[in-house]
């Protein structure tokens, strides 16, 4: 396969990433990990949740930016996948707000006794 | 006979890093013996007839309209290997988009039931093992490293170390599944499951097979599934370890070079599922004692219905029947509670699946009803002990059970995405053997690390979200 030449375009379009890049990025990644279940030990009350997502958005857009090579693809495949992140969140943030203010009227805030709930 | 149309956009890119043509639509018309039809319908795009790019070859080829004026890699309809890359990247790409679309309806449902539940995420995800979770992570990430590293050897061509990449990438993807398998069995046999067969029993968190049966009308089939889940979780990939072990050997004996070579790193990755599920096996054991510990003090602290306990506390308040100034706030409970009546009571009973258990629970509350004769509550005093803590447990089958149905959907849908990987990947790895990559055309190993990417991404976030709530 390879004994055909490469060199009828002229230009070398692959980008290898550089060893020490990776490694770099999964060590970061390791890092972070720990952070994450360190910080689960201590309290941090209603940030708690926050801090977890920063965390995990860190990370996301560490692989993303590196490993999915992103930060050197091309503009458009960068804008395609980011939007849908964006439709992504029109989704959660519409049907939380939908249940946020329909669900008490059906779902109950205590268990019915089992016996009629059922199995 | 060929005619090649190539519709570019007015507006040419630039300034965007390298000279790329990212935002050029390709339509490749490829017409035989029907010239200069179809071309009309692209108004307002400039027409560029070209002749093909690798033209030293293609001109010798044309008369007899094969396909062979071009390496076997480059599909026919593309001009050159970087617009194939291209293309084939973009296609990706917009895959991913549907995948991460796919998983946010997932995401959603969790957002929901944890915006309205958030007691019950905490109280459930006790029995989730941290540690378990983090080792996958870190099997995960580094099976994204070795991934990365694998497109990186295609492109680079270094055949051998991209077999041994693609091989590791296997590798972590089986350890992975096998330490999931140990948490799924082991939740399994725990009867920590989606609501409607939700059976989890505080006082008896290990039933066995016959308990199964008795106490929470299975039937003995699938009770038997649910105390031996992890044979039944392992028995696919025993099979595939011996069908490739005897795939090996008969390659080796009958000196088939090329499937003696795909067989053997096979062979590694199929074992690598099991050394997973030893793995999943020493934390888990590790982790059992204080992980129980943690669901008791959560049990205790929810208001615990089961026998024991509740014996416990009757018998605590009898003999301490004199100290007044301890028992004061137990007491003013105990009248709201007596003050609400066998209703509650009864409702009690009839929740618990062990009756003994309500029994007690009942015998509890009288004697503390006894004991608070004669004590006053002040009207607005909120008493938050006795039978008011029940509200709290969220070990009941319909709440816990939908934490378990979301885990389950979650977790189980990413396993499915990581058995759709290890298929992929395998058939990377047996071109990898062939040597079909170079530096022109690395394409499916970018787009399957790709997918691989996405997977661990979608892991990266499920991780904190399940394990990590305290």
């Amino acid at each position: 396969m390879s004994a055909h030449g490469h060199s009828d375009d002229g230009t070398d379009f692959a980008h290898p990433m550089p060893l020490p890049v990776l490694f770099g990025v999964f060590i970061a990644l390791v890092i972070l990990t720990i952070i994450t279940v360190a910080q689960a030990s201590l309290d941090l009350g209603s940030y708690d949740i926050a801090v977890v997502m920063g965390i995990a958005t860190i990370k996301a857009c560490l692989v993303a930016g590196i490993f999915m090579h992103l930060i050197y693809d091309k503009p458009f495949n960068i804008i395609v996948f980011l939007s849908s992140f964006v439709f992504v969140g029109l989704f959660v943030i519409f049907t939380l707000s939908d249940s946020k203010m329909t669900s008490p009227s059906f779902e109950p805030k205590v268990d019915e006794p089992a016996a009629t709930a059922g199995m | 006979m060929r005619f090649r149309l190539i519709l570019r956009p007015h507006s040419e890119p630039g300034g965007f890093g390298r000279p790329a043509n990212w935002f050029t639509f390709h339509f490749d018309t490829y017409m035989r013996g029907r010239p200069n039809s179809g071309g009309s319908s692209a108004n307002g795009f400039r027409h560029m007839a070209t002749i093909d790019s690798l033209s030293s070859e293609s001109e010798t080829h044309d008369e007899h309209g094969h396909d062979h004026d071009h390496p076997a890699w480059l599909a026919h309809h593309f001009d050159t290997p970087e617009q194939q890359f291209d293309s084939g990247k973009l296609g990706i790409w917009l895959f991913l988009v549907t995948e991460v679309l796919f998983f946010s309806g997932m995401f959603c449902a969790y957002a929901m039931f944890r915006m309205l539940r958030p007691e019950v995420f905490e109280g459930c995800s006790q029995f989730l093992n941290t540690k378990l979770g983090a080792i996958n992570t870190g099997v995960l990430l580094f099976s994204s490293l070795t991934m990365a590293w694998a497109v990186r050897c295609a492109q680079t061509e270094e055949y051998k170390k991209l077999v041994v990449m693609i091989a590791s990438t296997l590798s972590c993807a089986m350890v992975f599944l096998g330490v999931k398998s140990i948490e799924y069995s082991h939740k399994w046999g725990m009867g920590l499951l989606p609501p409607g067969s939700y059976f989890y029993d505080e006082a008896n968190p290990h039933p066995t097979m016959q308990q199964i049966v008795d106490q929470h009308g299975f039937s003995e089939s699938t009770a038997y599934f649910l105390t031996h889940s992890l044979y039944y979780l392992c028995a696919p990939f025993a099979l595939l370890l011996v069908g490739v072990f005897i795939w090996l050997v008969y390659s080796k004996v009958t000196d088939k070079q090329f499937q003696y070579a795909c067989a053997k790193p096979l062979l590694v990755v199929c074992l690598s599922f099991f050394g997973g599920v030893g793995l999943g096996m020493v934390l888990e054991s590790g982790g059992e004692h204080s992980e129980h510990a943690v669901a008791h003090v959560d049990g205790e602290h929810a208001g615990e219905h089961g026998d024991a306990h509740a014996e416990d506390h009757a018998h605590e308040h009898g003999d301490e029947a004199g100290d007044e100034t301890h028992a004061e706030a137990d007491h003013a409970d105990a009248v709201v509670a007596s003050a609400e009546g066998n209703d509650v009571a009864i409702e009690l009973l009839a929740e618990s699946d062990l009756n003994t258990g309500a029994k007690a629970m009942l015998e509890a509350k009288q004697a503390q009803a006894d004991m608070a004769t004669g004590q006053i509550v002040p009207p607005g005093v909120e008493a938050d002990l006795g039978i008011h803590k029940v509200e709290r447990d969220v070990q009941t089958k319909r709440q816990a059970g939908v934490f378990f149905g979301i885990y389950y959907c979650m977790t189980g849908v990413h396993a499915i995405h990581i058995l759709a990987g290890i298929g992929v990947l395998v058939w990377l790895l047996v071109r990898a053997i062939r040597h079909d990559f170079n530096r022109q055309y690395f394409g499916p190993v970018d787009y399957v690390g790709l997918y691989w990417h996405l997977v661990d991404l979608i892991w990266i976030y499920l991780f904190p979200l399940l394990y990590l709530i305290r």
